[in-house]
């Protein structure tokens, strides 16, 4: 799963150490388009709904954090 | 005629009866300042801009969007000195190509911004941080300079890039600020329980009217962390917490919380004024909004920089359909717009014509450019009798049955194809409504007669094609559709359309159109 996430990324947006990133919203890495983008694809690849609730920085900052979005959401 | 200055102690005076200066005027993310506060830290400062230029010297903001850079615009107006703010977050060659052309005797720049300073210093030689220091402020030569600002003397220039890439200054004064506050104010009955969400930026022309509507009625302006508008759940608490009742927004930022489906699951509680310009709002998405927040009435405003923000305006009023596009209304008040076709006669029935603006909030001109400001701001055609200025805005325009202006395109839109005179933004209406379509623009390659479509969403070019089609006649149908991952905006927000043009060209180049 996280290589999965992580092959997604690189294909919105190459050139992140994605493996040890950690502030990948505070550290400005993403446009708000281009996380409104990330949670599309999200969606589409892990077949999960994202509630607008749970778009929130903290959700995004690392490969770790979207991970667990992912099972969080997935049980809801 | 009255000065900024005059207004802002008019209304300072009416907080101080009611003993409320402790009211707070603008706050952000991690700071705020009250009125008192607001008044003394400006004319602080406003005496050490003072110490170092002459009256109607040119002062640079170089500062992050936020409190101190609202009290520092303040401070430059106290000092009688136009600011010009520059967008820190741009390409260092374009912050240059503005200093350039504004020529200030002064640099205000905050700690966030201090590594530009070497590279500006070739520009610039007076530089100062906007830090608090242990200066003895001289109230008489505050007075002396304060005595000397009049209502026809600069407030501010507001640079915009031109069409060929050259940034362009707009020089607006005291007047026309006062008038066109005046407007806004009355027509939305903005008051001291006014409470914005600003988002736009400082150096953007929308923003002036909720920075200078606070100032002149007592209002408050939360300025909104632009990382909240990626995160619009924050938005939303932000706003609920403050109880924001006026947000003045570009389109993008209504987009995108409709595209989340936020107003589902959360609501702007105190919301009661929706307002939005500087791009067409695609329809449905206004129409979502306005099925969620039925008691808010929203408006459509419109204009460009040169007559201060905004020059028509429509509050939304009736019920359009997905496809209809939104008027821009009728004129501000003690504003004149008029239609005019090539010859610069005026239109008097339903044709497509250049929208011009007569009034008071038409700004002086360009800030050292006598040519793009001979072009632009023009003798009425409509009189011969004595001088006087309008402005053309390039905008293409026509009422309709109802005598609402509706926007067309800039005249740069408006094509020829197929022995057809076509406007792309009647294309644009047209894509956006389409519901698997999160945005849609058209761009004309001159060279070789061809219309293009740009779009993001999840409809094939196939099936966007047909529905075209279906919905158009055949000479506006594109002849080549580029699907796109993300659209492009610029700075402000918009549609980087220069962009797509040479992304087209490279595409073509490539021969990938295929």
């Amino acid at each position: 799963m996280k290589e999965k996430l992580i092959e997604l990324l690189t294909q919105l947006k190459p050139g992140i150490d994605y493996n040890h990133q950690t502030n990948l919203i505070s550290g400005g890495y993403f446009t708000s388009l281009e996380i409104m983008r990330l949670v599309m694809l999200l969606q589409d690849a892990f077949d999960v709904t994202i509630s607008p609730l749970y778009i929130l920085p903290e959700n995004f900052e690392s490969v770790d954090a979207m991970l667990h979005l992912i099972e969080l959401v997935e049980d809801d | 005629m009255e000065t900024v200055i005059f207004q802002f102690e008019k209304m300072l005076h009416k907080l101080q009866q009611k003993q409320v200066t402790n009211k707070v005027a603008f706050l952000d993310a991690t700071s705020q300042v009250t009125y008192q506060q607001l008044y003394e830290d400006a004319l602080f400062f406003a005496y050490k801009i003072i110490c170092n230029t002459k009256k109607n010297d040119v002062v640079c903001l170089l500062m992050q969007r936020g409190v101190p850079m609202a009290m520092m615009m303040l401070a430059c107006i106290y000092a009688g000195t136009p600011y010009v703010i520059l967008d820190d977050q741009q390409p260092i060659d374009r912050i240059i190509k503005i200093i350039k052309i504004a020529n200030p005797s002064l640099i205000i720049y905050d700690e966030v911004n201090l590594d530009k300073c070497p590279s500006l210093n070739a520009f610039c030689s007076t530089f100062f941080l906007a830090n608090k220091d242990q200066t003895q402020v001289d109230n008489f030569s505050l007075l002396a300079r304060k005595k000397q600002i009049i209502a026809t003397d600069p407030l501010y220039i507001l640079f915009t890039s031109g069409s060929t890439g050259e940034p362009k200054g707009t020089v607006i004064t005291h007047h026309n600020v006062c008038s066109y506050i005046e407007w806004f104010v009355h027509c939305f009955h903005l008051n001291r329980k006014t409470i914005f969400a600003n988002q736009t930026p400082f150096y953007f022309s929308m923003s002036v009217s909720d920075y200078y509507a606070t100032l002149l009625t007592g209002a408050t302006m939360v300025i909104v962390p632009k990382s909240y508008f990626s995160f619009p759940v924050k938005l939303f608490e932000m706003m609920n917490e403050f109880q924001v009742n006026t947000i003045y927004w570009v389109p993008s930022v209504y987009r995108l919380i409709y595209q989340f489906k936020l107003l589902d699951y959360i609501k702007p509680k105190y919301l009661k004024l929706a307002l939005f310009a500087g791009e067409v709002m695609p329809t449905k998405i206004l129409n979502d909004w306005m099925d969620h927040l039925p008691k808010v009435q929203f408006c459509n405003l419109f204009g460009p920089t040169e007559t201060t923000d905004i020059c028509t305006y429509f509050k939304v009023n009736r019920r359009f359909a997905n496809n209809e596009a939104l008027p821009i209304g009728n004129a501000c008040e003690n504003l004149e717009v008029f239609l005019i076709n090539e010859n610069h006669q005026k239109i008097t029935d339903h044709s497509v014509g250049e929208l011009i603006v007569k009034g008071p909030f038409v700004a002086s001109g360009y800030y050292h450019n006598p040519s793009k400001t001979k072009n632009s701001f023009i003798q009425n055609p409509l009189q011969k009798n004595y001088p006087e200025v309008v402005y053309r805005t390039g905008d293409l325009c026509y009422y309709n049955e109802n005598h609402e202006l509706m926007y067309v395109s800039r005249i740069d839109f408006q094509i020829k194809h197929l022995g057809y005179r076509i406007e792309l933004g009647e294309i644009e209406t047209i894509i956006n409504a389409n519901l698997n379509i999160k945005i849609g623009f058209c761009i004309y390659d001159k060279e070789n007669d061809n219309i293009l479509c740009f779009y993001e969403g999840k409809t094939e070019k196939k099936e966007l094609n047909q529905y075209l089609v279906s919905k158009l006649p055949y000479y506006m149908i594109p002849k080549y559709y580029i699907k796109l991952n993300e659209v492009k905006l610029n700075q402000n927000g918009k549609i980087d359309r220069k962009y797509y043009q040479n992304y087209f060209n490279e595409l073509l180049k490539e021969d990938e159109l295929k």
